[in-house]
């Protein structure tokens, strides 16, 4: 395409804009994180620190509500991802290898329950697991997390079957494999790329989550990472802004692994229909 | 997600009686998925739906009586609501309409070949990566009234006057909001867009070029029409996702300064688990079902419209 050089240079200069937008938030953050308390409180903030320091990720680290905080996020998202992905590959194969109303119905739930705000169902939520002494646990959680990603890991686990070229299992069966055989020479290897992407999205959305864990879990120690640094946020004196940046930024770091596993295929747009907020 | 090829070989007979003989093992199959779903999302939904309509209260031992619209005229006549739901529609329309401007420039400069574009496409990215929670405690160091990159940035270029303590006064504060509300959702946006532009026909472009027109008009008459649908299912996403944000405004300024901010997610927070008022808050949310479902049904009406006149 033939553009004009002036239109080239704009082109350019609303770039630099935009990643100026994007960017620079991260790398305040970023600058803050390495900042002393002396720093803090200077008048006018550099974005260079003066004396850079590891103290806030140290204080971060050993920081003992942050610590149990990341074990307890762990925990629950390892969990969720894990039973998510055992749960929805069965219902994934047979939706993808199967015709049934079901996977339409799926499909339609997924976009249904997008609409309703999290009040309606957080409520009602609440008081089953109460029933079932299920509240300001971690395995209540946990049940919900799983839940909340079923319908999307179902769809994305689907996708990734219906890849798997179906000739190659019949070829399998007419061979005399049972299907047992087939499930597990020809279709696990092929769907494995499929089930790590699946567990990343189940772990993700457990690792990011608030609301639910704010609602269902009372005590502290309890307590998953997003809320102990949004309880930081409401106390913190000006001194503890670099412990609570660098904390952030570990917190972040899971999430950058998902992305940058999957950055190709969503700039290319062939995830682009997985796009989920 | 990717096309699969049709195969071209015929199915053996044997293998499709064999699957519909499996009509079983598929239910068994799907079973583990389905029940969890049902017991967890739409049993709790539909009894979430009900829960409006009666007097719940927070506390073990407290009858609930079904009290009809009751919860209803409550919330016509509360002054509150109103202030939420106004402030709601404000974020909401500012939000989705910045997010699409600006998402949609974006996508337009990453579509063309310019220098930095696998770089530019990467930080396109960021503000997905990041938790909400987490994007909100960020922006609230760059708003930070002393140690903020914004108030620093207005001091050295000699704009001193500008400087605010942006999150706490009650002029800037929803501005203020809505600016984060914009950066944290440009990405699917941008992405879904590019993946739009990438699939409008090169063809037309060169035939509207040869036929003499200029870039805005091509603009016009060419992407803007092939990328409707997309355009339309990204913006009606959005739309129901910035209405039910709670997160990022939780974390920045918990809807202060004095209720400025206080989004209807919040304030129906705030009835549920700091009140205990149980049928109230859901009340609320119903009517919040309801409204984004008449919005959207315009919006869609007049799309469908244009799109068949």
């Amino acid at each position: 395409m033939r553009a004009s050089r002036l239109a080239r240079t704009l082109q350019y200069g609303a770039l630099a804009v935009y990643m100026v937008f994007l960017g620079f938030p991260l790398v305040w953050m970023l600058s803050t994180s390495f900042k002393p308390p002396r720093e803090m409180v200077e008048i006018h903030p550099t974005l260079i620190p003066h004396n850079p320091t590891l103290d806030n990720y140290v204080a971060a680290f050993t920081e003992q509500e942050l610590g149990r905080a990341a074990l307890n996020s762990l925990q629950v998202s390892l969990s969720s991802a894990v039973l998510t992905v055992l749960v929805a590959l069965p219902a994934a194969y047979a939706l993808a290898r199967f015709k049934t109303k079901l996977g339409t119905a799926a499909l339609g739930w997924v976009l249904l329950s997008q609409l309703f705000p999290f009040v309606l169902l957080v409520i009602p939520l609440f008081l089953i697991l109460r029933q079932v002494d299920l509240v300001n646990t971690h395995a209540g959680l946990i049940l919900v997390y799983v839940v909340w990603a079923l319908p999307f890991a179902l769809w994305m686990l689907q996708g990734f079957v219906r890849n798997i070229p179906r000739e190659l299992e019949e070829a399998a069966a007419v061979d005399g494999a049972t299907r047992l055989q087939v499930l597990r020479r020809v279709v696990a290897p092929l769907l494995a790329p499929g089930v790590v992407a699946t567990s990343l999205f189940a772990f993700i959305s457990a690792w990011n989550e608030f609301f639910f864990a704010l609602v269902l879990l009372k005590s502290p120690d309890l307590a998953t990472l997003p809320v102990t640094l949004a309880r930081f946020v409401g106390v913190e004196g000006i001194a503890r802004l670099g412990p609570l940046a660098a904390g952030s930024l570990l917190a972040t770091i899971p999430s950058l692994i998902f992305f940058a596993f999957l950055q190709r295929r969503l700039t290319s747009g062939s995830l682009a229909g997985a796009v989920k907020g | 997600m990717t096309t699969l090829t049709e195969a071209p070989v015929a199915r053996k007979p044997d293998y499709k009686t064999k699957a519909r003989s499996d009509r079983t093992t598929i239910y068994l199959l799907l079973l583990p998925a389905l029940l969890p779903v049902v017991v967890l999302s739409v049993i709790p939904l539909v009894r979430g739906i009900y829960l409006g309509f009666t007097d719940a209260r927070a506390g073990r031992n407290v009858d609930t009586n079904f009290t009809g619209v009751e919860n209803y005229r409550e919330l016509m006549n509360d002054d509150l609501f109103w202030s939420a739901f106004r402030i709601g529609l404000v974020w909401t329309f500012a939000v989705t309409i910045l997010q699409f401007v600006l998402a949609f420039g974006l996508a337009l400069l990453l579509s063309q070949p310019l220098k930095f574009r696998g770089f530019a496409r990467v930080m396109a990215l960021v503000p997905w990566a990041m938790p909400p929670v987490i994007v909100g405690i960020m922006w609230r160091l760059v708003y930070h009234p002393d140690a903020g990159l914004l108030n620093e940035v207005l001091y050295r270029g000699g704009a001193e006057g500008l400087q605010h303590n942006w999150l706490g006064d009650f002029s800037t504060a929803l501005p203020a909001v809505i600016m984060v509300g914009v950066w944290s959702g440009m990405p699917q946006t941008t992405i879904v867009l590019l993946a739009g532009l990438s699939g409008v026909p090169r063809e037309l472009h060169e035939a509207a070029a040869v036929d003499g027109a200029t870039a805005w008009q091509r603009f016009r008459s060419v992407t803007v029409p092939s990328l409707m649908p997309v355009i339309v299912a990204i913006t009606t996403l959005d739309f129901i996702w910035n209405f039910n944000s709670f997160g990022l405004v939780y974390v920045l300024t918990a809807g202060g300064p004095g209720g400025r901010t206080m989004l209807p997610m919040l304030f129906a927070y705030e009835e549920a688990f700091r009140y205990g008022n149980y049928g109230y808050a859901a009340a609320l949310g119903n009517v919040m079902v309801v409204i984004i479902v008449a919005l959207l049904a315009v919006y869609l009406r007049r799309r469908l419209r244009e799109a068949n006149a």
